[in-house]
Order: C-alpha cells, then sequence, then structure tokens
C-alpha cells in the first residue's frame, strides 16, 4: 500500500494551482459564463501549451504519456479554481474515448490535434430522455451507402456548439437488449443537417440540444464496433464520473477555505464568528465531507486507472461527492450570511457548481440505486 | 498511489480469517463484539479465552517492540488485523490494556514500568480499566478533582470515578488524579497505576438504559498506591495522555463490523417478506442500505488512510484526524441503527431473548447502545470542537 502522490503528481498540482491563479481569475470565470462561447481561446492555448490536453495522450500521438489518476490531479485543481471551458469534454469524454476504441488512423488524427489544442470535442450521449442508461439512445443510424444517416436529437452535450468533432452515440439496432445496438460515430463540427442550442443550466457550462437532421458521416468514422458500442460507453461513464468527483472535491476544498478564512476574518460580537461553536460544528461537518471524499474519490481512480473492476467504489465516490459539495457549498453561503447569497460572491459560483456536479453522470439517487445492485439488492 | 496489499500481506490476511472463521464459532450466543458483550457476564470469559489465544499466535500486540512481548510489526498489518477481527466480531482485544495503556507506557513509562506492566499485557493475563471520568468532569476532564497526596514512598487517593467501562472486570485501573489542588486545570494532574484489589477501591454498577451492565462507578477511599506506579513526572499526567494516540483511533475494526452487519442486514432484506413483496424490492429500502455501504466504504477508506499516516509517523498523529474518525464512527453507527430498526418495522423493537427477534434483536440493543457511543471517550461536540480548533485554526474560546 503506498497512500501518497508522487512526486510529479504533487509538482503538477502545485504548478496547476499557481498557473490557474494567475491565468483564470474568478473576474474572468464570471466573464466566460456569461459569453456566448464560454471559454477563452488565449487561455485553452496556453492550457495546451503546458502540455494538459496531452496530459494522457501517449507520446507518440503529440502527448505526455501520463496515466489517468494523473489527470484525477490536475482535475481536482481544475475545480478547486474552476475553469470554463470544453477541458473536461474534450480530454476526459473525447481523447480517453478516442484512446480506448478508436483505430489507429482515427487515433493518428485526432490525438496530435487534441493533444496541441486545435481540436474541442463533445460527447452527445444523453438525449431528452435524460438517463444514462442505454435504454435511453433513441438517435437512430442508418447506413446508406458509405455512410451512417443520423436522425434524433441529443440533450445536455456540454460544449456542443464549440466543438470540431462531436462523438455522438448512436442506435443502429432495436432489440430485447437495450446495450446492444449502439454505435458511436465521430461527427464532425459544422456538418450539413447539425443544429446546436445552448440550453441555459444552473452551472451556466454551455450544455446544448443538438438537433441531427439526416447528418451524413463516413463509415470510417465510426468509433468502435457496429452495434457493439455501449461497453465504450460505460467504460467512458466509469471515468468520467471519477473524474467529475475529482473537480468536485476540488471545488468543495475550496468552498471549505473560503469559509474558514471567513469565519476567522468576520467579527460580531466584538469576536469573529469562527469563535462561536455553531460555526465551528458547521466547518468540522464540511471538512469531515470534503477529506473524507478525497479518500474514497483518490481509490475510486485508482482503482479505474489500474483497469480494475470499479463501478462500485466509483458510484461510492459519485454518491459522497455529490452531497459532500452540495453540503459544503450550502453551509458556505451560510457562515458568509447575505453576501454570500449575491451573484457578486465567489460562493455562488461553487455553489452552482456543486448542484450542476450533482446532476451530471448520475445524481446521488442513481448512485444509490448501483450500489444497492452492488450489494445483491 | 497503490491500494493493494503485497502477496505476504495477503497471506497474513487469509492467517486471519481462518483462524477467526474457526474460533467465533465458539462464540457465546448473542455474541456481538461490542464492549456490552465483552463485558457482560456469558462475554468475558470467551473475550479473556480470545485474549489468550491471539496471544499464543503473537497477534494480540503484533505492532509492540520485541522486547515487550510485540513483534514490531507495522501497522498496515495491524490494519489488516483490525479489519478481519472487525468483520468477525472477534473478541480478545483488551482496548484498555492492549489499545491505550500500552501506547501510554511504550512512550512515556519508565523501563521498570515497561518491564512490570507490558508483558502481563501481552500474554493476556491482565486486563485494564479507565479512571478517567468523574461525576463532575466529564467533557471537561482537566476539571478533575480525585486527589492523590504523597505520603512517604506512596500516594493516597481520595475520590470517585464514573463510566468507568468494564471496572467490574479489570484487573488492574490507570486513572489520573490530582497532585497539586493549587493548579485547576490540567497542570496539577498525575497518571497512576492501580491494582482493582487494592483495599479501599469499591466498584458500584450503572446501567445502560437497555439494562446492560458495562460502566461502573468506581470510589476511592484512602486506596494507597507506590510512588513507583506513577507514569511520568507528577503533576504532568496530562501531557501523557496528550502524547499517545493509538492505532485503534484509526476506527478501522469498526468500520469492517459494520460491513458484516449490513451484509446480513441485506440477507435479511432478501428474504424478508414484506406487503407483497420483499424488502430488498422496495426503493427506500433499497437506497437506504445503499447509502450505509456508500457511508461504510467511506469510513474505511478514511480509516486506512489515518492508518497510512501512522505508518509514516510512528502511533503519533493529528488529534483532529483522531476525532473525526471517532464522531464519524459513533455517528455512522447511530444511522445505521435507526435504520435497522426502521427496516424491520415492527420487528425491530423485540429483544433478542425473544424468538420473534430478527437478527438476534441488533437494532433493538444498537439503537439504545449506539447513545452511549456519541458521548465515550469524547463527545461527539467536543470532537468537533477539536477539529474546528486544531484542524482549521479557529479560535479557541474555552
Amino acid at each position: 500500500m503506498d497512500l501518497d502522490f508522487t512526486q510529479e503528481q504533487e509538482m503538477l498540482r502545485t504548478s496547476a494551482r499557481d498557473f490557474l491563479t494567475t491565468e483564470c481569475p474568478k473576474t474572468l470565470v464570471r466573464e466566460l459564463e456569461e459569453s456566448e462561447k464560454g471559454y477563452s481561446p488565449e487561455l485553452w492555448k496556453k492550457m495546451a501549451e503546458l502540455g494538459w490536453m496531452g496530459l494522457v495522450i501517449p507520446e507518440e500521438y503529440g502527448g505526455m504519456g501520463m496515466q489517468f489518476f494523473d489527470l484525477i490531479v490536475l482535475l481536482e485543481e481544475m475545480g478547486r479554481n474552476i475553469v470554463p471551458g470544453p477541458f473536461f469534454s474534450t480530454v476526459v469524454l473525447g481523447a480517453l474515448l478516442i484512446l480506448n476504441a478508436g483505430s489507429g488512423e482515427q487515433k493518428k488524427e485526432l490525438l496530435p490535434k487534441i493533444a496541441n489544442g486545435e481540436a474541442i470535442l463533445a460527447l452527445a450521449l444523453t438525449e431528452p430522455t435524460a438517463t444514462y442508461e442505454a435504454s435511453g439512445i433513441k438517435l437512430k443510424a442508418v447506413a446508406k451507402g458509405d455512410s451512417f444517416v443520423l436522425n434524433g436529437s441529443k440533450l445536455f452535450v456540454e460544449n456542443a456548439h464549440i466543438a470540431d468533432y462531436i462523438i455522438c452515440v448512436t442506435r443502429t439496432k432495436e432489440g430485447a437488449n437495450p446495450e446492444d445496438g449502439i454505435t458511436l460515430f465521430i461527427v464532425e463540427g459544422g456538418t450539413p443537417g447539425l443544429k446546436c442550442e445552448v440550453v441555459p443550466t444552473i452551472g451556466l457550462d454551455k450544455q446544448c440540444e443538438v438537433i441531427f437532421d439526416n447528418v451524413k458521416v463516413p463509415k470510417k468514422n465510426m468509433l468502435g464496433k457496429l452495434d457493439k458500442g455501449w461497453p465504450l460507453v460505460a467504460r467512458t461513464l466509469e471515468q468520467a464520473t471519477v473524474a467529475k468527483c475529482a473537480e468536485m472535491i476540488g471545488g468543495a476544498q475550496a468552498a471549505l477555505d473560503m469559509s474558514v478564512n471567513y469565519a476567522k476574518e468576520r467579527v460580531q460580537y466584538g469576536r469573529p464568528i469562527g469563535a462561536f461553536q455553531a460555526i465551528q460544528f458547521y466547518l468540522a461537518d464540511m471538512w469531515m465531507k470534503v477529506d473524507m471524499g478525497k479518500n474514497i474519490v483518490y481509490e475510486a481512480a485508482w482503482t479505474v486507472s489500474e483497469g480494475l473492476p470499479a463501478t462500485e467504489k466509483v458510484a461510492i465516490a459519485k454518491g459522497w461527492a455529490n452531497e459532500a459539495y452540495k453540503f459544503v457549498t450550502e453551509r458556505g453561503v451560510q457562515i458568509h450570511g447575505a453576501i454570500g447569497t449575491t451573484r457578486d460572491h465567489d460562493m455562488g459560483l461553487y455553489f452552482r457548481r456543486a448542484w450542476a456536479g450533482d446532476v451530471a453522470f448520475g445524481n446521488t439517487e442513481f448512485q444509490r440505486e448501483m450500489v444497492a445492485r452492488h450489494l445483491g439488492l | 498511489m497503490d491500494f493493494r496489499l503485497t502477496s505476504e500481506q495477503e497471506t497474513l490476511k487469509r492467517e486471519f480469517e481462518e483462524f477467526f472463521k474457526q474460533e467465533m464459532k465458539k462464540a457465546p450466543p448473542g455474541w456481538g463484539a461490542s464492549l456490552e458483550t465483552m463485558f457482560s457476564a456469558e462475554g468475558f470469559p470467551f473475550h479473556r479465552q480470545m485474549a489468550k489465544k491471539l496471544a499464543k499466535n503473537g497477534w494480540l500486540v503484533r505492532h509492540w517492540p520485541k522486547e515487550y512481548g510485540g513483534q514490531d510489526a507495522p501497522i498496515i498489518e495491524q490494519l489488516i488485523f483490525s479489519v478481519v477481527l472487525g468483520y468477525h466480531r472477534g473478541g480478545g482485544i483488551d482496548i484498555f490494556g492492549v489499545g491505550m495503556l500500552g501506547p501510554t507506557l511504550l512512550a512515556a513509562g519508565s523501563e521498570e514500568q515497561k518491564r512490570e506492566h507490558l508483558p502481563p499485557i501481552a500474554r493476556a493475563e491482565r486486563f485494564w480499566c479507565q479512571g478517567w471520568s468523574e461525576p463532575n468532569a466529564g467533557s471537561d476532564l482537566a476539571s478533575l478533582t480525585t486527589r492523590a497526596v504523597r505520603d512517604g514512598d506512596d500516594y493516597i487517593i481520595n475520590g470517585q470515578k464514573t463510566w468507568t467501562s468494564g471496572a467490574h472486570l479489570a484487573d488492574w485501573i490507570f486513572m489520573l488524579a490530582r497532585t497539586n489542588p493549587e493548579e485547576k486545570r490540567s497542570r496539577g494532574l498525575s497518571f497512576f497505576l492501580l491494582d482493582m484489589k487494592t483495599p479501599g477501591i469499591e466498584v458500584r454498577p450503572l446501567y445502560s438504559m437497555e439494562s446492560t451492565h458495562l460502566f461502573n462507578e468506581v470510589y476511592f477511599d484512602d486506596v494507597r498506591v507506590p510512588a513507583r506506579n506513577r507514569v511520568g513526572e507528577e503533576n504532568q499526567g496530562w501531557a501523557i495522555t496528550r502524547a499517545t494516540m493509538n492505532f485503534e483511533r484509526s476506527n478501522v475494526g469498526m468500520m469492517s463490523g459494520l460491513k458484516r452487519d449490513l451484509e446480513e442486514l441485506v440477507e435479511f432484506c432478501k428474504e424478508t417478506r414484506w406487503n407483497g413483496q420483499t424488502l430488498a424490492q422496495n426503493p427506500f429500502v433499497r437506497h437506504q442500505l445503499a447509502q450505509l455501504a456508500i457511508e461504510i466504504e467511506a469510513g474505511r477508506a478514511m480509516s486506512y488512510h489515518i492508518a497510512w499516516m501512522q505508518e509514516k509517523g510512528g502511533l503519533l498523529m493529528a488529534v483532529h484526524a483522531a476525532s473525526a474518525a471517532k464522531v464519524y464512527g459513533s455517528e455512522l453507527a447511530q444511522r445505521f441503527a435507526y435504520a435497522g430498526y426502521g427496516i424491520m418495522g415492527l420487528y425491530g423493537q423485540v429483544k433478542k431473548a425473544s424468538k420473534w427477534a430478527p437478527l438476534l434483536g441488533r437494532f433493538e440493543s444498537a439503537s439504545q447502545l449506539c447513545m452511549g457511543m456519541n458521548i465515550a471517550a469524547g463527545s461527539s461536540e467536543v470532537q468537533r470542537n477539536l477539529i474546528a480548533w486544531v484542524g482549521l485554526g479557529l479560535p479557541r474560546t474555552i
């Protein structure tokens, strides 16, 4: 057993923290939330120069060849600072999926572009059915000559509006088992028949409705095998869920730190409010949720990174991270008093992300159901 | 990071498992590995017998130095042992002697005291109790008033301790007494070791609301204790209690015990039909059980992390980490007890003596006993204060 981070990982953490503090201040976060694109091409370029987009991409494709677990360290810092933009959709949902399932040619074409910041990716998975189960995939892909024709709609597709490539999860066969008959395609942004509209959401994180109206995709753009796409989706969901946990636990730590500092500074009744037991009890509970969350998130992420069976651990980690982040930001607002409820205060930025993170890749009820199945219930 | 055990550790784990699987078949009916069971009339003989067997296998104090009966084993092996022990509801660990006094003497005892007191603990010959709380000194322990007055080569002790777990069965007691009455708080306290058979000690039972006898009042009436049984310097007793932390604070055994409890409750829910379906099919029950599984796993991960910190830093560790483990563990046990009681509906209330009691009436007793755990060994409020003061650096106002 070794429960420490490596020196390299610690260095990655420190450099990410320093970089983001300087390059992604909260003024920029707010500006990007309100902007149409939702990201800063300038910041994106700098992140690419640091090698972040290529962190887990093998060196032969222009990346740094690090492991999934290393990415977790970076995502925790990005959650801590809040970094609006397509990093998660491009790297976690896009690059990893291509790494897992892409043909040699697809890898050669796309991975270097992702690594150097040229390509933004999105994963079009969920639909108005709003479920992460295979039964929710209704968007049809039908073979026609050298292509497939896609018809249907996707919902909650983060960054589809700016994506150079959208990986679309489609149904190519109807059958008794909904997990059979799922096929993935890489659709180039701007393909005729593709329509995108940003849905305003609590996290202002540019989730889109994407309409596929007779969108023609060449057969060579199929990712993985015909009808056999669900295991790829399941693997991506596992990675994405634990990656989201890392982001959330980073955000929760920031909200906790902010609250502890405020409790030491804010004076009422002639003493810092942190001297009152009510506030101390809030903060003690917040610290426990965050600190314990880290342990299970790291263990789940390590399990995923090692390729070991991780479904239950990931569900447990997400179930915890959801509640921890919501709890910490809710108490964080309470400790800050009225100012915490305003748009101008940073606590709100974290509060809204806690609720956005909660529903992403399965809320707590969904995770509990996963855990229940693993318990044999 | 790497969460794997080595193959040697896996082998060791299997060895522990085999032992407990066999030995726990001999446990008396209703055995539950709680302190209440261990200190009951039926449970205590088994508890002592298990301790002897663990000692014989060299497992009782594996992490102690060889010269005092241990094997200098790494904490991680102790972790594995506690995981297995907890899961099998094993008995035999005197939490006061093995868990608390041993580490205290190793850190602060004189060579003579180590040689005199550690081997009997290691051989499971001497069981201990802890003389801390008094009627007017609970959470505010440092205000205690039991007096120890120097008289030649002895001290004479007068006063009263309370909530003394297992004092009616223990062989010896370690206790704090005031040696300097001018100092109102922690500065005037000393740490003593006493044979419970010393004249002038009287033990009276305190029964819990569900009628078990774990706690006692212990009265000291002109009790003479040789000065060589004072650990550390006179008036420095408080520092000794603060300086040592023990492995058990990681709560790892408790978490694997809860895991076992959950497995049994899951089985019960799969087998038990209510209102036309099994309890396991009821979405509310499923989610309650899943939430418990999440919380137990989080507690387990925390205990592993604490063990890891101890492995690196010796048995000394951050006070707030121990506080977190304590308050989280007791409150989780409480949530578990209430959930189990609720899931069983009307049957939840039945005591283990009845043929109608599901799972040996576990939740009927647990729903009462869990309350004490939120108070014993530092109340939940004290633990949260410690997290706030020590862990988060918030102002200390008391």
